[in-house]
Formats: C-alpha cells, structure tokens, sequence
C-alpha cells in the first residue's frame, strides 16, 4: 500500500512540474484569456498545488481517477479499454520467451565454452542489442508483405475468435520477444553454470540419474529462482516497451494511448495510466515473490 | 586371492588449466576386494578424491582427462565404458557419499523425493512402496521419527542428520561398494564417531565392501583393513592396517604417523612434517618427497621410485629405505 500511494503522488508531481498549460491546450490556440480561465476552473488547476494533490488523493481514495480531457472518456474506462491488448501483448510475448530463454541458456551452460555456448551467446547478445523497432519493421517486411501470413497491423479482439487474436498479436508478441529471450538465455546461462557445479549435481549424477533428469530436474528446479526473478523484470519490462511495438503495429494499447495523451497534455489520463500501471508493477512483483515460496523451501515461513 | 571386486590400475588424471594439462595423479593402482574395507589417506591436494571421484566417472568431462590407465569392475573398464553402463553402476553396484553433507543434498527437493529417485531408477520402485522403502532405509541409518522426517527438506536438518541421509541414498540399492570421500571431516568430533560407527554397522549388515578416503589416519586406523598411503597424486605405500603403523616404510607414512597426537604425550607441540605438498604444477625430479624427506639420498633425485613389494602384502615407492630395512623382495 505505501509503494502505490507514493507512485500516484509521484504521479501527480511529475505532470505538474512538465511544462505545458492544459487549459491554454483544450480551450484551443484562438480562445480569450477569459475562455482559459473558465477552462482552468473548471479543470481545478486554479486552486493550490496542495489543494491539487489533496483532491487527486481524495477522488483516488472514492476510485475516482478523473476523466479524459481528449477522449471524453473516464480515465478508467480509457484505461480498461485498452489495458487488456497491452497485458495480453506483454503475457504472450513472455510465453515465447520462457521455454525458449530457459532452452536456450540452460544448453549455452552445459555446453559451456563449446561452439554451442558462442552459438546461442552470440543469438542472445543480437537479440538484446538489435533495437526492437528495426526488428519490428524487418518483421513486417517479411511476414506480412512478403509471406503474408499476419495482417501488417491492426488489431482483432479476442471475443472476435481467438485465430483473428493470434494472427494480430502474434508478430508484435514475437518482435518484443526477441529482446526477453536474449536476456533471459544470459540470465538462465549465468544461474545454470553456478548451480552445475553444485554439489548436489554431483551427488545426482552418482545416483544413477541421466544427464537429461540431472539438469532437466536438479539442477534447473535450483536455477528457478532466478530465472523467476528475471521474468518478472521481463514482463514489467514488456509493458514499458509496448510504447514502441503498439505504435509500429497500431495496436489499441495503453502504450499507444499514453504517447497521444502526453503529445495533448491530457494529465488526468496520463496521472490515470501511470497510477494504474504503476499498480500492475506492484502486482507483478507480489506474484513474483508468492512464485519464489513456491520454488524455494527455504524462503517458505512455516 | 580372488579377482578383486575393484581394481584400478596405473590410473592418470588430468586437469585442464590455462597453460595446457596438469596430472592430479599419476600411476596410481588400488584393489578393493569384495567384503574389504580400503583406506586412502593423505594430506589435501594428494589426489585422494580425485581417485574416489574417477571410479564413478564424475568429474567435470570439459575439464579432465584420463590419458592412461584402466578401472575395471567386474567386467567392465569404468574408464571405457558407455554412459549407459555407468548409469546402471553409479548408485545401484557402485555408490558414493561426499565430504560436505551440507552442499550435496539438493536443497529445493524433500528427503524422501531424493532418497526415491534412486529406487525408482534402479529397482523400479515407485509410490507407496518406495516411501516405505524411504521411510525405513532412514530408520537403518538411525535418523528418529523417519516418517516425518522424510517430507522435511535438507535445510531443516542438521549436518550429521543429512550425512546419515546422504547415507540412507546411497545404501538404497545395496551397492557392492561404497565409496566415502571424507564424510566425517565436516563433521563435529561426536558426530564424527557416531556416522563411523554407523558406517561400520551397515557395512557389516549389508556385507559391502568400502573405500574410505580420509586424511585423518586415526580414522583409517579404526576404520580400515588395508590402507593406501598417497602424496602428491601418487601411492606411496600400501599396507594391511597392522602392519602399516608397526612398521612403516615410506618416509611420510611415518611422518604421518608421527604426526597423529598421542593423548599421553607431554610434548609441548604437535609434530609435523615440514614443508608443504607440492602442487600438480611443480616439477620435483625424482621422488616427489624428497624436498621434505629426512631421509633423502641423492639417488632419490634421479628418477620417480617405483612401487616395489615389501612382504606381508606391503609396498612402498622408496627403494633406499626398503634397502635399509633389509626386507625381501616379493
């Protein structure tokens, strides 16, 4: 609770201290001063900065988060409308990312020092470096302009019939994927080395086990804890970076529509936006941690 | 004598470093009988684990090398042998426990899912009758309130309670030998006590033949029937225990000997052997105890010692002193 009530005053400081009249901008480049500061009244930006925040705090404590200068729209049904693309985006690129990241870093550490391991180190490195929207066009190109099996851009619904969803996601999903599963195949590579030269590697090994049920199971139950780690940074990550991907491929996300509501200085929305993302991130990271219990006797209270 | 159940001979390891290869032992050949208990002792750094850990192929294959030699079980060379062989070895005929029980248990799976994949992989054990099997090979190895215990994980327990389960996973398939890398040295002196004793009892209810490496010799000299003496990655003597501490002949096992503290002794210091064990890396021509050797004669420079036999089942790698004593050659 402390963390969310700091990130919506963060919220709210950080759009007062931009540059940028709102009133000056929804009133219209030709309005009277008159017409402004009705605007500006009625919006409440008139009254003290402490005044301001203590509203902002109030109408958030009632779930009020305020409505759209530009979308005439409430903030949370702005942001609900869109949230669900973005989370979607962000939950299907992280389901490429794991069992290829974990694949790919667990093979680069057991084949440590081998052609192997500067294979998939090399592929890791690309896919961390080349920036996501370069990838993205390169993407389009191929797949829809000269395969033509995914729509370029767009969106379908997934009540729409979960194909139409697939075909739509599924390029963004994969562009933004590329990045994850670089950083996941380093972050898995580092935790398997350390945990392949355990003891109890050894130990599992001189239990008759095969080497397929001694990493497979021993040692990658042992790396869960990291690997954990670094895709809950991922996906918090995957929200951030959707900015970028749902510009290239128009989808309707939160990314998309933050841009438009900072370019029109729309500060309720972007307050809304921050606010409620910022409390996904808090959410992520208590799965996360409820995820490490699971993995981990050790940190499990009895 | 009987075809031993273990035999390694002439046994060369090799460790990758950044200049090239170094040997961790060299020439090395040790016979475990069937029903025998063998010591393996020597300081840090001798190539005592290094040993142990070769028997079962378990060193790091990026790493090391065995350019020579062969250990044959039965009628297989473990250095030959397929992946699939040594699978069906490691823990079933051969088993092994390690120095540091705090670190060999994996801390993330219970007790009793450990103990099991063992029996399910050897003996095809599964569900309720391998958590009977788990719960009462835990009882054998004196661990109270087995069935609760076994749902515990490893954190919970204490060292000398996950040696004994260490133990309990080894003895799951009644190996035919026993491989024990120092499993007391981490231990308190009490615990110590109890897990040889434990030790002892097991080997004789399960009639296993047990290679114990320690480099405690007190140990040894409860423990063993025959003891290997090694230094610098080489046997230097072999002996049956008895015959061993009346009449050592190698330099350092007497100096090793010398070195274990008599409780009714008023010498104000503990004796030591001067010098320290050489690394793989260092070439000392010769003997490569002859820097610390009281006894060193010039010919020990010239050229590595062979094993020669004593009498009474004892060898050693030093001519001069097998000379002095003036025993016959076997």
């Amino acid at each position: 609770m402390p963390v969310i009530l700091i990130i919506s005053i963060l919220a709210f400081l950080l759009l007062s201290l931009l540059p940028g009249d709102p009133a000056m901008i929804i009133a219209g480049e030709q309005a009277s001063p008159a017409a402004i500061e009705q605007v500006r009244r009625q919006l409440g930006l008139d009254r003290s900065f402490l005044e301001q925040l203590g509203i902002w705090l109030f109408n958030l404590a009632r779930g009020n988060f305020g409505s759209s200068l530009i979308l005439n729209q409430s903030v949370l049904s702005a942001v609900g409308e869109r949230l669900p693309v973005t989370l979607s985006l962000a939950a299907l690129s992280i389901g490429f990312t794991i069992p290829v990241g974990v694949f790919l870093g667990s093979l680069a550490a057991y084949y440590r020092r081998t052609w192997i391991d500067s294979a998939v180190m090399t592929v890791a490195l690309l896919g961390v470096s080349i920036p996501a929207f370069w990838i993205a066009i390169l993407g389009v190109i191929l797949f829809s302009v000269q395969l033509g099996w995914v729509p370029s851009s767009g969106f379908a619904p997934i009540s729409q019939g979960l194909g139409g969803w697939f075909a739509s996601m599924a390029l963004p999903a994969l562009t933004l994927s590329l990045f994850q599963i670089g950083f996941l195949a380093r972050m898995t590579r580092s935790a398997m080395l350390d945990v392949l030269s355990q003891d109890y590697i050894r130990t599992a090994r001189a239990k008759g086990l095969s080497e397929w049920r001694t990493v497979g199971k021993h040692a990658l139950r042992n790396a869960l804890i990291l690997i954990i780690t670094a895709t809950g940074i991922l996906l918090s990550a995957a929200i951030g970076g959707s900015v970028i991907i749902e510009q290239v491929f128009a989808l309707p996300g939160i990314g998309r529509m933050v841009v438009q509501a900072i370019m029109a200085r729309d500060y309720p929305l972007v307050q809304g936006t921050m606010l409620i993302l910022g409390f996904t991130f808090v959410m992520i990271n208590l799965i996360v941690d409820i995820l490490y219990t699971l993995a981990d006797p050790r940190v499990r209270h009895d | 004598m009987a075809a031993p159940l273990l035999s390694i001979r002439n046994l060369t390891v090799q460790f990758r470093v950044d200049t090239g290869w170094v040997t961790a032992i060299d020439d090395v050949s040790l016979d475990v009988g069937a029903g025998d208990c063998v010591g393996v002792v020597g300081e840090s750094g001798s190539g005592k684990s290094v040993t142990a850990l070769s028997v079962l192929q378990l060193h790091d294959r990026v790493s090391t090398r065995m350019p020579s030699g062969s250990i044959l079980y039965q009628d297989d060379d473990l250095l030959r042998a397929k992946g699939s062989t040594m699978r069906r070895i490691r823990g079933s005929e051969i088993a092994m426990i390690f120095q540091d029980p705090m670190s060999s248990l994996n801390p993330v799976l219970t007790i009793a899912d450990q103990i099991s994949e063992t029996l399910r992989q050897h003996q095809g054990l599964t569900g309720a009758a391998a958590r009977r099997r788990v719960v009462e090979l835990l009882g054998l190895v004196r661990i109270p309130d087995a069935a609760r215990r076994a749902d515990d994980y490893p954190h919970r327990l204490s060292g000398g309670m996950r040696q004994r389960v260490m133990i309990a996973m080894a003895i799951a398939c009644k190996p035919r030998l026993l491989i024990a890398d120092e499993p007391t040295t981490a231990l308190d002196v009490t615990i110590q006590a109890q897990i040889l004793e434990l030790l002892r009892d097991l080997r004789r209810e399960l009639g296993m033949s047990v290679m114990l490496i320690s480099h405690d010799l007190g140990v040894i000299a409860e423990f063993a029937q025959r003891v290997v003496v090694m230094y610098a990655g080489r046997v230097v003597e072999a002996a049956p225990v008895t015959q061993l501490f009346r009449r050592p002949v190698h330099p350092y096992t007497m100096g090793l000997i010398a070195a274990v503290p008599a409780l009714d002794s008023e010498a104000p210091r503990l004796t030591t052997i001067a010098g320290r064990i050489p690394g793989p890396q260092e070439i000392i021509p010769g003997c490569r105890f002859s820097p610390r050797c009281a006894l060193v004669q010039p010919s020990c420079l010239d050229e590595p010692p062979s094993m020669q036999t004593v009498g009474d089942g004892q060898s050693a790698r030093c001519p001069p002193r097998i000379q002095v004593l003036g025993v016959r050659h076997g």
